[in-house]
């Protein structure tokens, strides 16, 4: 017969084995992690679609916008612009209404979501030099399209006229585009979503997964044989949050990766900088993560409780609105919430350059924040089964 | 290895040692004013019915639960206030199998290897495999392995940091004869190495293979000693009565059956378990059945089962 026991009990290591035993669980988790097929497609899924989604379906230039063109002339010059029109790849002249009624209902309805006028004696005025101006309504309720196809517009303009030889040659535009953006009148730019994008897929990823981890050791059995062991609730924690530390800072990475080399995001700051508040920022997540997972009785729970977390976090942080637009009330929710902090971070230092003075304040926000959380998650953590 | 460790209060030979100790769940006592020792060494078998309070005991001696009333000793540590120092010295294998069902058999003892501070935890683990026989089998997945593997493992799982005492919780539910036959000669193997073993269990033979057992019912500990004390406490007259092809017993089980004198009829197989707590009261109640043509009537020790049969329905009595 075999014997269990080792012939000679195993030497001990000496000390309290803080650091072994995070690093125990670190490992553990690792392990994990990587068998855990659905959870690893995940890390890499997550931010690739989302990114892919959000990049291409909002950040890049818009094409084919059905436009209405209303000529009050005919004149060889509102024939040009019209051609113009037509041969970019912005707009798609796709009504040629007869009156200005025509045209509000055109838009009103949905049918375009733009509509250029050109006025009665505009090829007079434009030789006369008196600047006419261009009619321009816009369907701004995707402030996005709008904006960049605005924008788009006075080249194309500008263009089409210089090739015209009737016109003077002129280094200002011979008439002026009067834009009238119905329905959203505030735009969103372009290069927030990007930044934005990496705060708001961490704040999803790295709550899910930390939200988890203690339920799941509890749903499985496996949190008795882990509180009968010597270990502590400090050691558990760290140990299963620094796992997703890396995993997150890849996630990072990867989104921001990609939004520079596709969709040409600058990052004017130092990425030194970026990668150590990032990182204070998917610590942070984690933290909370793992506070829901203390709180919450089974997965389903932590998983509620994460998506209640998560929402505000994308309405109120300023990722879908301007923070400066919110009512007071919410711009003081919005100040508890990891992202706001996260996005001004993200935001200054990829297109601002910010320095880790300029955002020092944030910084420390979210510190706390994480140190609270970490407070409440080891209070909360039942040491025992009672 | 005894010399370092605990056990300053002059009974070093008394490796639990917890008095009076009560715990209630929402207000229901699930434990109730239990006391009991444990000699280091021995195999102590904890008997009793689905529910009567054997895993909150144990549970208790390693720190996971904490006693509402009473208090004591484990290791010579207190059960309240130095669980940190209990678990180091302790291996609890829990009913339920609670090692990581995704992780390989070598991570596993990995990690245990790791959290309990041993020095080359990979040499550790390795030698454990060989330990359990479960070479071949280390890079296989817990949660794959059948479930006579996974309690080997389980076992090899809570030795592997050399304790001193084991906690083991139903060590044996739904394991085949042949593995419950390896497990209980590896136990007594670590008990010839001065280990202590506390086991749960609801198996009579089991039972019969403790140095010393405790009889627990309705969170109360109804009765402790070695097998034969217990027997001889329990002062049960018992007659076997047996016949061919056991025609007739059950028809005389219904008549015995609530008779004064007549505390317990059970049957066997072909025969039929009669006893009663006091002899005259017996021998007087079966006398006019004692002719009856096809039986055969024998006078024996009762068996255990029968001690904690009767025990059981003495405390229902009590408590309910």
């Amino acid at each position: 017969m075999t014997h269990l026991l080792p012939t000679q009990a195993p030497r001990r290591l000496p000390g309290d084995g803080f650091w072994r035993k995070t690093w125990a669980v670190l490992v553990k988790e690792f392990i994990q992690l990587k068998r855990d097929r659905v959870s690893f497609a995940m890390i890499i899924m997550i931010p690739l679609v989302q990114l892919m989604l959000f990049g291409y379906a909002i950040n890049t230039n818009p094409r084919h916008l059905p436009t209405a063109v209303l000529l009050q002339e005919r004149s060889d010059l509102a024939r040009s612009v019209l051609a113009a029109l037509r041969n970019t790849d912005y707009f798609k002249v796709t009504q040629l209404p007869r009156t200005e009624a025509e045209v509000d209902q055109l838009l009103a309805s949905g049918t375009v979501l733009f509509a250029i006028e050109i006025p009665a004696n505009f090829e007079r005025a434009v030789r006369r030099g008196d600047k006419p101006a261009i009619l321009v309504a816009a369907d701004a309720t995707d402030p996005v399209a709008a904006g960049s196809a605005l924008s788009a517009l006075s080249q194309v303009l500008q263009t089409a006229l210089s090739h015209d030889r009737d016109v003077p040659d002129s280094p200002v535009m011979p008439f002026e585009i009067r834009t009238h953006a119905r329905y959203n009148p505030a735009g969103v730019t372009q290069l927030n979503i990007v930044p934005g994008l990496v705060g708001t897929i961490l704040t999803m990823t790295m709550l899910i997964f930390t939200a988890l981890s203690v339920t799941r050791e509890i749903e499985r059995g496996t949190m008795e044989s882990l509180l009968a062991m010597p270990i502590t609730p400090v050691e558990i924690m760290l140990g299963k949050i620094a796992p997703y530390i890396m995993v997150g800072f890849v996630q990072a990475s990867l989104i921001i990766g990609i939004g520079v080399t596709l969709f040409g995001v600058p990052v004017v700051g130092n990425l030194g900088v970026l990668a150590a508040l990032s990182t204070l920022f998917i610590a942070t997540n984690l933290s909370i993560g793992y506070t829901f997972s203390t709180v919450a009785q089974n997965q389903l729970q932590a998983m509620q409780m994460s998506m209640m977390f998560f929402l505000p976090n994308i309405l109120l942080s300023g990722f879908l609105f301007p923070f400066s637009g919110m009512p007071t009330w919410a711009q003081y929710v919005g100040e508890a919430l990891p992202l706001t902090h996260y996005l001004r971070i993200v935001r200054s230092v990829m297109l601002k350059g910010s320095s880790v003075v300029d955002l020092r304040y944030d910084a420390v926000a979210l510190f706390v924040l994480m140190l609270v959380a970490m407070t409440i998650a080891v209070t909360r953590f039942r040491r025992t089964l009672d | 290895m005894s010399a370092q460790n605990g056990a300053q209060n002059g009974a070093q030979d008394i490796v639990i040692d917890v008095h009076h100790l009560t715990k209630k769940f929402d207000g229901r006592a699930v434990v109730r004013d239990l006391s009991m020792q444990v000699k280091r060494g021995t195999i102590y078998g904890f008997l009793g019915p689905n529910g009567s309070g054997k895993t909150t005991t144990i549970r208790m001696l390693c720190g996971l639960l904490t006693p509402d009333e009473g208090d004591g000793t484990c290791l010579g540590y207190d059960i309240r206030t130095e669980t940190d120092k209990i678990k180091n010295q302790v291996g609890y294998m829990t009913q339920r199998f609670s090692l990581y069902e995704d992780l390989s058999v070598r991570e596993n003892l990995e990690f245990i290897a790791r959290i309990y501070g041993i020095a080359k935890p990979a040499a550790a683990a390795r030698a454990a495999i060989e330990r359990l026989g479960l070479g071949g089998r280390e890079e296989q997945i817990a949660g794959e392995l059948s479930g006579g593997w996974k309690q080997r493992l389980a076992l090899g799982a809570c030795t592997l940091p050399s304790p001193q005492l084991l906690l083991l919780d139903e060590p044996t539910a739904g394991v085949d004869p042949k593995a419950r036959r390896e497990f209980w000669n590896e136990i007594h193997a670590l008990a010839a190495d001065g280990l202590t073993v506390l086991v749960s269990t609801h198996y009579m033979d089991e039972a019969e293979r403790c140095h010393e057992i405790a009889y627990i019912a309705y969170g109360e500990l109804l009765v402790h000693g070695t097998v034969e004390q217990v027997i001889e406490a329990s002062h049960l007259t018992t007659y076997i009565v047996s016949a061919e092809y056991g025609e007739g017993l059950s028809q005389l089980s219904a008549e015995l059956t609530g008779k004064p004198g007549v505390d317990m009829v059970a049957p066997f197989g072909t025969s039929l378990h009669v006893s009663g707590r006091e002899a005259g009261a017996l021998e007087a109640a079966i006398a006019p059945y004692r002719k009856r043509k096809g039986l055969a009537w024998k006078r024996s020790e009762p068996s255990l089962e029968d001690v904690f049969i009767d025990l059981m329905g003495n405390a229902r009595d009590n408590f309910q």
